[in-house]
């Protein structure tokens, strides 16, 4: 062994060490590639030796070869391995190598929860702080949620090196595994306080970037920051803070009044510019969340301005930079404080800086106005043509696209100036953009139906000198707009000057070199002009022409046929049929064009994008159901599906024929010949055309024919669309000129007529009337179309999951405790520890039973109940077990298998709620739910399938227990037979124990139960009251008299919207209703809600009561307003309360010696009653009478139970069920002997209910 | 959010890489390349942002970089870090890096990429700043680094014994 390893130190001398490595790698520098494949080799049989530092020295250097770009996946094995060194050393560079080279597709991670787990708890903090590290950059939701647990221990540990750690890595545990972030909100919540500077910095920057994807869960903590933000001096967490004031202050406008006058200090009181510019941020912010246009805030926006001005003016081109980005946020919401430092904008768009140029490009975006559109996009152009760089242009091309269109082309006057931009646009060298030039000009043409003429007429000067766009091979994309040009030739091909000349150009040869998609665009328009020229030359009366017309479409058309591209095929065949038809009856001397131009009638609309989205799905349609019987699985994995709709790679539709040499054609075209010639319905062509086809295209066949404009489309040496800038200046001045003598005649009058749509733009703006009337056809939307404007977030968004209401934790109106299924998993469960018994906190007049506490399952509700008050009640003991439970995970590690198996005591420690109120709250909140909801809340902590494990567990834990306590279980799952299990527990005084065990038997599932009974009715409202479990909650009003809470749930049936409920009720002598101080005994309750349609929700009332051995009724009313639309109306519903014996009862747990003590004592008088035909199960029985009358079960031996309660007023109530065949018999004994017949009456009143 | 800290020379050479999202190899070292592209063509007096390319970035993201003789240190970053922060926080690192290796130069980097990814972990930690404090950086990298000593001592004592 000794030898072993003084073997593996020499061969390690002889080892490459990382810098060896690198030295190697750099010494060769010609064979880089061969030297480093030596060196993995050589990695590999490191790596295989046995000695840990080998295996280290090995693992270091792969991290050195994967930042160079090698694949070390292999060695991930090799690495966990290293990771689990004892050595710090050695660690390290596992760990190192980890988060360098694992992923959540790693499987070797799966390996690594155990070691991880054992190095967060290492006694040494570097240890835990080198696998938190590393940890951050791997972590997935499986060690997520193993080690969550883990990191939120570590939260709270004495070094505040691990605690900022740990801290920071609970925002990618979250991202993995959300279901932490409620559990371990309140602990983050409280690092926000930690003394350590470090730590809260964490805090902060965790919160953050949480509240950056989901703000309105963390409004409620705006006060907190608020405090940070005023009382802390470090400029990294002030900054943190102010951001996220931003993201809060859109939710929150009353947050962003408070915060003006701090941030606006900061401003002028801060040296540091990042502090500064993240302060003029978040007012900017606050700005664009208040209403605009406040007089008091035009001061800030001034100041925000300016500063920024500043910044924009500094030679440091990185405030520069940072000034223009605040300055664009500015500009959405306060355009005119933005447009008065145009200058330095457009000064900005000459910087030699390209970053701050796209800066200032997106601020022209907002800069622009009718009145100097045209002048800053001329200045675009310019720079378009000066531009360098694809990327720097193409985003000029797009700005310029982007200013034009924005808000409905609001700032163009003239449409025949942006369609002679679009179309200067289309010569810009490769440029991506031929999509979006294409879509404008079909939007503008479409909408715009005045400018249709002279579009028509520019595209189809497009078409015929469409060469100029294809030829060269850098130039594929701008293509796209012939897809465009053609189609709107076509559509609109009345307006063309000469459709002839068009029809040539778009059937030339040439045009099968173009993508699919736009050759289809051709096929099908060529048809339509073909309708359109056909039409005018039958108008003529010669009749030859429309034939040669015919013969020309017949001619060409042969060649999109034999498209490989199916779409422009299938067009083309169908198109040349028609063609021949209509030849034929040409020949007849039949007028077709009438008939022919009805095929492309009608007017094409713009469909808004939203629009089929829009369309409600009509009633009694399924979406989702099949039509059909879906497809076998093997079949649809046969099926590969085709994206008919999508569109075709440019490169899958070039033709085949282009790329066939001359012979081939030739030979080709000689049997076609051959075939045409045999072939009796084959028209020939003429000589003439044939020939066009057969040679290259030619324009030069083609005669030109000047278009009539009244511009001039190319003006040479000058762009065409200055020339309109010159135009419109005139036209301006020439307006101005006739207005002003218009104005003199009547100024008045003509002023208030001008108060057009555009409202926004200053007044000078108004005066320029567009050059022509534009009418922007408005997008089509289906009928009664939803009217929602959703914009959908991205699904995948990791975020998304994050989106988790954490109010509930905090303390605001409407709480969600934390549900039992959302504890965090850990490995060991335990019992729960000292579930303190309500009877201890109050009473020490309570006499006879010692302290008791029972935890009945059998009651869910009631469960819950119990572990809420349980966690506010024992929240000073939980450092104390806290630390217990530290100690005995230390026991357990290595060994446990990481299995989660959530524990009780855990959770209430975790769930520490911030509030003390809550626990009444949640209490509340927990009962509304539903029974089976409730039941399967529960199911994890029952623990079913290990209830042996439990019992040891709590037999070991309960030696350390000092309380008294005692816990029984019993479990009743909704789902498949589960093992019927409860056991008592007591350990008394620390050293006795008593085990009672109950039966453990297969029994099937109880029904579900409900406590809530329906009070009152009508067609408004519905009132629910629950009817029994009222007194739970009052344990600490036990001493003065008595009092019961009532739940009622208010449901609104209407389609109103309820409001200003009241609630009251006739007080009697023994029972009234607890008012607010200083009401009369008349005066209602008001609901603290009101009832939108549909809605339910719950109000407690509570009650004082004098004597309680007697049931109750009251009389009530409620009282509310009918709000519909127009009218609003005053009704009100009476309703009776009832209550009933049982509801004074409370359950409490009670031991089978101190029950038996306290039946031997005496002093209880007996009673009893039997119930005849009552068929239901032993535990059914046992089960409703414990929910509905809060007994619990003290013991029971086969078909006998024995059962206790004890009255709000200290009342024992002890009962002894029998059952046999179809009767039971109840022995009752109580100390009030009127309280216990009430009581038995209303258990034979629920059992003959059933 | 942290995205990724680039380290390069000014002929492109990686010198460190530290992704705080996973790529594969290739796509890392595609990244690598291209922000060197992105940021060597750049002027020296100019502003020392610039929108990410194509592979890392996004709207949201940034390059926020700095170049140091012949080193070029690049953060990418989203929208939730302050831009002059990053700025600050590239000073801290590079001095940290000075006071560690004492006169750090490229030659440094190179051959202890490990001890510059152990600096780093001090400073962020999954992609979000952990220590801007350079004082308390530097104690714990030596703490640790006494740690790393104390261990290869005892490793050479035991050596000697036998």
């Amino acid at each position: 062994m000794a030898l072993k390893i003084v073997k593996g130190s020499i061969d390690r001398m002889f080892d490459k060490n990382l810098q060896d490595l690198v030295r190697g790698i750099r010494n060769h520098k010609e064979d880089e590639a061969k030297y480093i494949s030596t060196c993995i080799d050589e990695i590999k049989q490191e790596l295989k030796q046995d000695n840990i530092a080998v295996k280290a020295n090995a693992v270091c250097k792969l991290t050195y070869l994967q930042m160079l770009g090698y694949d070390v996946s292999w060695a991930a094995f090799n690495i966990v391995e290293v990771m689990s060194s004892s050595k710090f050393t050695y660690k390290r560079i596992g760990y190192l190598a980890a988060s360098q080279c694992f992923h959540e597709s790693t499987d070797v991670i799966m390996l690594t929860t155990n070691q991880i787990r054992k190095d967060l708890s290492s006694p040494n903090q570097y240890d835990t702080g080198v696998a938190l590290t590393g940890l951050s950059c791997f972590v997935t939701p499986d060690l997520a949620r193993d080690l969550a647990n883990d990191i939120m221990t570590l939260m709270s540990h004495t070094k505040p090196y691990i605690r900022k750690k740990a801290v920071l890595i609970m925002y990618k545990v979250f991202l993995k595994y959300p279901e932490s972030l409620r559990p371990a909100f309140p602990r983050l919540k409280e690092k926000l306080e930690d003394p350590d500077p470090g730590v809260q910095s964490a805090a902060v920057n965790v919160i953050c970037e949480l509240a950056r994807r989901n703000p309105k869960n963390y409004l409620s903590l705006a006060p907190l920051f608020f405090k940070l933000m005023t009382s802390s001096t470090n400029n990294w967490v002030l900054i943190k803070i102010i951001k996220l004031f931003g993201a809060l202050t859109p939710l929150e406008p009353r947050l962003g009044k408070k915060l003006i006058e701090p941030l606006t200090n900061l401003i002028h009181s801060t040296s540091a510019m990042s502090l500064l510019y993240e302060c003029v941020n978040t007012v900017i912010a606050v700005l664009i969340s208040l209403s605009s246009g406040m007089p008091n805030h035009s001061a800030s926006i001034q100041l925000c301005v300016q500063k920024l001005r500043i910044l924009i003016e500094d030679s440091d081109q990185n405030l520069k930079y940072l000034g223009l980005l605040a300055m664009s946020k500015i500009l959405k919401t306060h355009p005119k404080s933005v447009q008065s430092h145009k200058d330095l904008i457009l000064q900005c768009l000459d910087d030699k800086d390209e970053s701050i140029r796209l800066r200032a490009l997106d601020l022209l975006y907002g800069m622009v106005s009718k009145k100097n559109l045209m002048e800053i996009v001329k200045k675009l152009m310019l720079h378009v043509d000066k531009a360098e760089g694809t990327t720097y242009r193409d985003e000029l091309l797009t700005k310029i696209i982007d200013i034009c269109s924005q808000s409905n082309y609001q700032y163009i006057t003239n449409f025949e100036w942006y369609i002679s931009i679009l179309v200067e646009l289309t010569r810009l060298e490769g440029t991506r953009h031929g999509h979006l030039i294409a879509s404008q000009m079909l939007d503008v043409a479409i909408r715009v139906k005045a400018i249709r003429v002279f579009a028509v007429a520019q595209m189809a000067t497009l078409l015929d000198n469409a060469h100029l766009l294809t030829g060269n091979v850098q130039r594929k994309g701008i293509c796209e707009v012939l897809y465009a040009a053609a189609w709107i030739c076509g559509e609109f091909s009345e307006h063309l000057e000469n459709p002839m000349q068009t029809l040539e150009a778009m059937l030339r040869p040439k045009v099968a070199t173009l993508p699919g998609h736009i050759q289809a665009v051709y096929v099908q328009n060529a048809a339509k002009l073909f309708a359109t020229v056909l039409k005018s030359q039958e108008g003529n009366t010669e009749g030859t022409a429309a034939q040669e017309t015919s013969q020309l479409m017949i001619d060409r058309l042969p060649l999109f046929v034999q498209s490989a591209n199916l779409e422009v095929q299938e067009r083309a065949s169908c198109i040349l049929q028609l063609v021949k038809y209509i030849q034929k009856l040409q020949q007849k001397d039949v007028e077709v064009a009438e008939e022919v131009c009805a095929l492309f009638a009608g007017e094409l609309n713009p469909v808004a994008p939203k629009a089929q989205k829009k369309v409600p799905v009509p009633e009694g349609l399924d979406l989702d159901a099949w039509i059909n019987e879906p497809p076998s699985e093997s079949e649809s994995e046969d099926e590969q599906p085709r994206a008919i709709f999508a569109k075709e790679e440019p490169k899958h539709s070039r033709p085949r024929h282009t790329e066939v040499d001359e012979k081939e054609l030739a030979r080709r075209r000689e049997a076609r010949k051959q075939e045409q010639a045999n072939n009796p319905f084959y028209i020939k062509a003429s000589p003439s055309s044939q020939k066009v086809y057969q040679e290259a295209p030619g324009v030069e066949h083609i005669p030109v024919v000047q278009i009539d404009l009244s511009v001039p489309l190319k003006v040479p040496g000058l762009p065409m669309s200055d020339q309109y800038v010159k135009l419109e200046e005139e036209r301006r001045q020439k307006e101005r000129a006739e207005k002003k003598k218009k104005d003199k005649k009547k100024r008045k009058e003509k002023r208030s007529g001008r108060g057009k749509k555009h409202d926004s733009g200053p007044e000078s703006e108004e005066d320029i009337t567009p050059a022509h009337m534009v009418d922007i056809v408005t997008e089509e939307m289906p009928e009664n179309a939803l009217p929602s404007d959703d914009d959908e977030k991205d699904p995948n968004d990791p975020h998304k999951a994050l989106d988790i209401d954490l109010d509930s934790l905090v303390e605001t109106a409407r709480r969600r405790p934390l549900a039992d299924s959302e504890k965090l998993p850990v490995r060991s469960h335990r019992a729960a520890e000292a579930l303190k018994s309500p009877a201890e906190d109050g009473e020490a007049e309570s006499a006879a039973p010692p302290e008791l506490k029972k935890k009945s399952s059998k009651d869910k509700r009631e469960k819950k109940k119990d572990k809420d008050r349980d966690r506010k009640k024992s929240k000073e003991e939980k450092k104390k077990k806290k630390h217990k439970h530290e100690e005995k995970e230390e026991d357990l590690l290595g060994g446990q298998a990481d299995e989660p198996v959530v524990q009780p005591e855990e959770t209430s420690e975790v769930a520490a709620l911030p509030s003390s109120t809550s626990a009444e709250e949640a209490a509340t909140v927990a009962e509304a739910a539903p029974v089976p909801e409730a039941a399967s809340c529960t199911a994890p902590d029952s623990e079913p399938d290990e209830p042996k494990d439990t019992e040891l567990e709590e037999t070991k834990s309960s030696k350390h227990k000092k309380k008294k306590q005692k816990k029984e279980k019993e479990e009743k799952e909704k789902k498949k037979k589960k093992k019927h299990h409860h056991h008592h527990h007591h350990s008394d005084g620390g050293a006795e124990e008593s085990v009672q065990n109950g039966t453990v038997e297969e029994e099937e599932p109880l029904p579900p139960m409900s406590n809530y009974c329906l009070l009152a009715e009508n067609s408004y409202i519905k009132m629910m009251m629950e009817d029994a479990d009222q007194v739970n909650d009052i344990q600490g009003n036990l001493q003065d008299g008595s009092q019961v809470v009532v739940s009622v749930i208010f449901e609104n049936k209407c389609e109103s919207f309820l409001k200003s409920m009241e609630f009251n009720v006739l007080d009697s002598l023994n029972c009234k209703l607890q008012r607010p101080e200083g009401s009369g005994p008349h005066d209602g309750l008001t609901v603290p809600f009101q009832l939108p349609p549909g809605v339910s929700n719950e109000a407690r009332f509570v009650f004082t009561v004098q004597s309680i051995v007697m049931p109750q009724k009251l009389k009530g009313t409620l009282t509310f307003i009918v709000k519909n639309e127009d009218s609003s109306t005053h009704e009100k519903l009476d309703f009776k309360l009832h209550f009933t014996c049982t509801s004074y009862l409370i359950t409490t747990p009670c031991y089978s010696d101190a029950f038996a003590k306290l039946l031997e004592s005496g002093d209880l008088k007996g009673s009893s009653v039997r119930l005849e035909g009552v068929n239901m199960p032993f535990h059914h029985l046992l089960a409703r009478i414990c929910f509905h009358h809060h007994f619990s079960v003290v013991e029971r031996i086969d078909s006998c139970a024995s059962m206790y309660s004890r009255s709000i007023q200290g009342h024992h109530v002890c009962l002894l069920v029998k059952t046999s065949d179809q009767t039971v018999s109840i022995d009752a004994k109580c100390d009030e002997p009127t309280l216990l017949g009430n009581v038995l009456d209303e258990i034979k009143q629920t059992f003959s209910q059933c | 959010m942290i995205k990724a800290i680039l380290i390069f020379n000014n002929h492109g050479k990686p010198r460190l890489s530290k992704f705080y999202e996973h790529y594969n190899e290739d796509t890392e070292q595609q990244i690598i390349r291209e922000t060197f592209h992105l940021v060597s063509k750049r002027d020296e007096n100019v502003c020392n942002f610039l929108e990410g390319g194509m592979l890392i970035g996004g709207s949201d993201y940034k390059l926020i970089y700095r170049h140091y003789a012949t080193l070029y240190f690049v953060f990418c970053v989203d929208s939730s870090e302050s831009e002059l922060g990053i700025l600050d926080l590239i000073q801290v690192f590079v001095e940290t890096l000075d006071k560690c290796f004492e006169n750090v130069c490229e030659l440094d980097l190179i051959f202890h990429v490990d001890k510059v990814h152990n600096i780093l972990a001090e400073m962020v930690m999954g992609g979000m700043v952990l220590e801007t404090n350079m004082n308390e950086i530097i104690t714990q990298v030596d703490a640790q680094n006494k740690m790393e000593k104390s261990e290869t001592f005892i490793f050479q004592s035991t050596r000697q014994d036998r």
